[in-house]
């Protein structure tokens, strides 16, 4: 790569406008942004009016109606939670602090969707609870059901807090200690400072992680499969696969998508909103608050209750159904599955790490005007959840595919499938969904690396390709390994996508979860899940190493 | 100067250690109604502490704190930061970005009515001219502004004492000074009683009425800048203020310190000294003036241009160095020997021979 020499051209006659190589592959990789979000606007194109007026009369308001009070249950729940608990490890001492800063992170490592069918296993009218319960007091005895919104937004609180914990946890990190005090110079006692002051302050980051809360929740289609709670995301699916109406499912995923948008912008804001929060300069930390003693007990029962719930619990019982079923279940297959998962999810963190290089390389030689927006593009697909993605590049694939087979006709006078059904659509899909994690990985390492060193270098006589080797590898190496986790994991988890574009009989441990628990087979789940949590693990590991060195 | 005989605080036998560190050694001083104090000292000489133990972010080991003759911390007594009447300027600020520069003036105005509020926060920003930016961000001002905005929230709650941590060392140099005298009117206006703290002399000098020069825990000398600069107690204040260098001398008779400078009259202030006594005086690089035709001989060791003078270090014919400010029209090379006539207006003198100065 002469990432180095600037080529000069002689001017010829006509001007076209020039573009590096750098940023005519990012153009390309914005392709594979716009291009299902192209097609899914245009479906409109080709409105199927009935099967449209169905989805209108029957679902529309339930969908809407189910899908806020969802996310708007989640959000303030998840909240409330992730702010208490940052508030609790991050500013205040209490006995078992150090212990839970950390391992209240570990509910990271549960898929939403293993989380919900493990909960409802046990809260299901055959679980344990329910029956001890029945024993106890009479057969007559019910628990209210647990496929009801309030179950679905209980297991996503417990799933997602995560994400409001480490941001605000964050957010209280950066004020320093100047803050607080200057607000009890002024006459606030320590509750009054936190309602005004520290909370307030805090406010970008707690917004940060409720939208990311809000569009993981949007997103979900596991969890909420399970608990048979119809969303825009399992309408979508069914709009597929039991209308088979794939124009109103891309229809069904516009509506997602403005939503998604939405959500992206204000998260924009309050990004812009933390940079002018920080405090200045590196400050003192404020010493932790000593918590008086009956309120010491009430903190760390609750972050104990809270993480035997979210990762304690579960995993307990994904342990005892997979120890319980294990004779009978295990057997090759669940290496196939294995296999695949994993061969998926390594190919798709090469390609997408590869990628990320190519648009963190473009940022760096172009660092302003227009390339940046084209990286911006490239990287919005985060937003997209799998099943809006599933079907918005599916069916320009579909479309590709068409014409090949005519061009073949004509050729050669027979024809096959070329790319319906293969695993290349799958990939194409993952790359848009996680492209941005991976360069916000390899970017971040990428920024170390500044212009004065690639300076420095050349004037010692190095060259391009010596200076990218010697350079530039070690020093992006951590992001890129970052970067390779993150996307692993994040694929071997990933479900609406495989689910939806997978080659015939290609089952993937997420694939076969769903299966099994659309059938209500919680047991023979526990053993897939339990490989997806163990691979859930990595990553935190890795972080929490990280923050400790 | 607003001043009256009232003690507005008064610290006495402060002292305060973290672990085995003492930080502050049994100190006291006072401030009267409406004076502006400094405690000047290098980085890690404890003046921070002071300032945050009277604000009561920090507990002493021992001493006691009186602020208005109220006292607010003694062994076995401390009253919270937020009942101590005092307000504090931060050193970065510590502005409220989420508020804006009116509801940062506000924000310690609570239990007023709102349309007397409202009053006080533009008098205030009048007061620090900022009228026109109430509506402004902390984010979208420039570091002088928002210092102002500190300052006029602090004054707003009209405490008792003004606590100012470093005020302008975030600031760039050429503002400072502008600023310094700036505030200096500000606080006589206000007539708020202050105590800061800074390591820059210059900023001391233009905004204190009273500076106390620490070391390592303990105030060294407690005085007028004038008196400072011109009367230091011990050769510690004497290097730390301003510029000079100390020359050897002994006592001869009649109250006359003799030096490679020549013979000099003692002032009265100093005590009896026995002749023939060892002594180290003070020479300040204004004390020097360059004359050609002068029987004084002194070598160019080094010369510092300074645009308008420059200065020289000068190595007198019987030993000792001393400074020299000369008009930079007189331009001598190192090693060149020049004439030197000394006027020393103030006579300072250490009973500490030079060798166990520095």
């Amino acid at each position: 790569m002469s990432s180095i020499h600037v080529p000069t051209r002689t001017q010829g006659l006509f001007r076209l406008p020039r573009m590096s190589g750098w940023q005519i592959s990012t153009s390309l990789i914005c392709l594979l942004v716009l291009v299902p979000l192209t097609t899914l606007f245009l479906s409109f194109l080709h409105p199927e009016k009935e099967i449209w007026e169905h989805i209108l009369q029957t679902m529309m308001s339930r969908l809407l109606i189910n899908s806020v009070l969802m996310v708007t249950g989640v959000a303030l729940c998840t909240g409330i939670l992730g702010v208490s608990l940052a508030w609790l490890t991050g500013v205040c001492e209490f006995p078992g602090r150090r212990f839970f800063s950390w391992a209240l992170l570990l509910p990271m490592a549960m898929p939403t969707y293993v989380l919900a069918f493990v909960w409802m296993g046990l809260l299901d009218f055959p679980g344990p609870l329910q029956s001890a319960l029945r024993q106890l007091f009479g057969t007559e005895f019910r628990l209210p059901e647990f496929r009801s919104l309030a179950g679905v937004i209980q297991t996503m609180t417990l799933a997602l807090y995560p994400y409001v914990y480490l941001l605000a946890k964050n957010g209280f990190a950066t004020q320093g200690a100047r803050a607080m005090e200057a607000a009890k110079t002024l006459g606030c006692s320590q509750t009054q400072a936190l309602f005004r002051v520290a909370l307030p302050m805090a406010w970008p980051w707690i917004a940060g992680g409720v939208l990311l809360v809000v569009m993981e929740s949007l997103a979900d289609f596991g969890a909420v499969s399970i608990f048979n709670f119809d969303t825009f995301t399992t309408a979508i699916y069914k709009a597929w696969f039991g209308f088979f109406s794939l124009s109103a499912a891309a229809q069904l995923s516009t509506v997602l998508i403005l939503l998604v948008f939405l959500i992206m912008e204000l998260d924009k804001r309050s990004r812009k909103k933390r940079r002018f929060y920080q405090a200045e300069r590196q400050q003192t930390k404020a010493p932790r608050i000593k918590l008086p003693m009956h309120l010491q007990c009430v903190a760390s029962t609750c972050c104990t209750l809270i993480l035997l719930l979210a990762f304690g619990l579960p995993l307990s019982q994904l342990l005892y159904w997979a120890v319980q079923i294990f004779e009978q279940e295990f057997g090759s297959r669940y290496l196939y599955l294995l296999v695949h998962s994993a061969s998926l999810a390594a190919i798709a963190a090469v390609i997408i790490v590869f990628l990320a290089f190519v648009l963190a390389y473009t940022s760096r030689r172009h660092p302003v005007g227009i390339t940046q927006w084209f990286i911006h593009i490239a990287t919005l697909g985060y937003g997209l959840p799998g099943t809006v993605l599933a079907v918005g590049i599916y069916i320009p694939m579909a479309g590709l595919d068409n014409l090949l087979i005519s061009l073949q006709d004509k050729v050669l006078g027979s024809s096959t499938s070329l790319l319906q059904g293969t695993v290349l659509v799958m990939l194409l899909a993952y790359t848009v969904r996680f492209l941005a994690a991976g360069f916000k990985a390899v970017d971040s390492g990428m920024h170390r690396v500044t212009p004065s060193i690639d300076e420095a270098a050349r004037l010692m006589g190095m060259r391009g390709p010596k200076i990218l080797m010697k350079i530039h590898l070690p020093i992006i190496k951590g992001g890129a390994l970052t970067a390779l986790t993150m996307v692993f994991v994040d694929v071997m988890k990933e479900m609406p996508i495989t689910l939806m574009t997978r080659p015939f009989g290609w089952d993937t441990l997420a694939v076969k979860i769903f299966e099994l628990t659309s059938e209500g087979e919680w047991e023979r789940a526990a053993i897939p899940a339990l490989f997806l949590v163990v691979t859930g693990l990595l990553p935190i590991i890795f972080f929490m190493r990280k923050s400790e060195s | 100067m607003k001043t009256s005989e009232n003690v507005a605080l008064s610290i006495r036998n402060l002292s305060m250690s973290y672990g085995e560190q003492t930080v502050i050694n049994n100190l006291s001083l006072r401030l009267k109604q409406g004076e502006i104090g400094c405690l000047l000292g290098e980085s890690g000489c404890g003046k921070t502490s002071v300032l945050r133990t009277i604000a009561g972010f920090e507990s002493p080991s021992s001493g006691e704190i009186e602020i208005d003759e109220v006292l607010v911390s003694s062994d076995d007594f401390l009253l919270p930061p937020a009942k101590r009447s005092i307000a504090m300027v931060f050193q970065d600020y510590a502005l409220f970005p989420h508020l804006s520069v009116e509801d940062n003036v506000a924000f310690g105005l609570r239990k007023t009515r709102k349309k007397q509020v409202r009053e006080k926060v533009r008098e205030m920003l009048e007061l620090v001219k900022l009228q026109t930016l109430t509506k402004s961000f902390p984010h979208e001002l420039s570091g002088g502004q928002q210092q102002r905005v500190a300052l006029a929230r602090a004054l707003a709650v009209e405490p008792r004492l003004l606590l100012m941590d470093e005020p302008f060392s975030n600031l760039d140099v050429s503002l400072r000074e502008e600023l310094s005298v700036e505030v200096r009117k500000i606080l006589e206006q206000a007539g708020t009683t202050t105590l800061f703290v800074t390591h820059n002399q210059q900023e001391a000098f233009a905004l204190a009425d009273t500076i106390g020069v620490m070391q390592q825990g303990i105030i060294c000398q407690w005085d007028a800048p004038y008196t400072l600069y011109h009367e230091p107690s011990d050769p510690f204040v004497a290097d730390f203020i301003g510029e000079g260098r100390l020359i050897s001398g002994h006592i001869g008779g009649d109250g006359i310190v003799e030096t490679g400078l020549g013979p000099f009259p003692i002032p009265e202030t100093y005590g009896t000294f026995v002749q023939g006594e060892k002594v180290s005086m003070l020479i300040r690089p204004e004390d020097i003036f360059h004359e050609d035709g002068s029987g004084l001989q002194a070598k160019v060791l080094q010369r510092t241009f300074r645009g308008a003078g420059i200065m020289y270090e000068l190595e007198l014919h019987q030993g000792g160095i001393v400074q020299a400010l000369v008009p930079s029209s007189c331009d001598h090379l190192p090693g060149e020997k020049i004439g030197i006539r000394p006027s020393v207006g103030h006579v300072v003198i250490f009973r500490q021979p030079l060798e166990s100065t520095f």
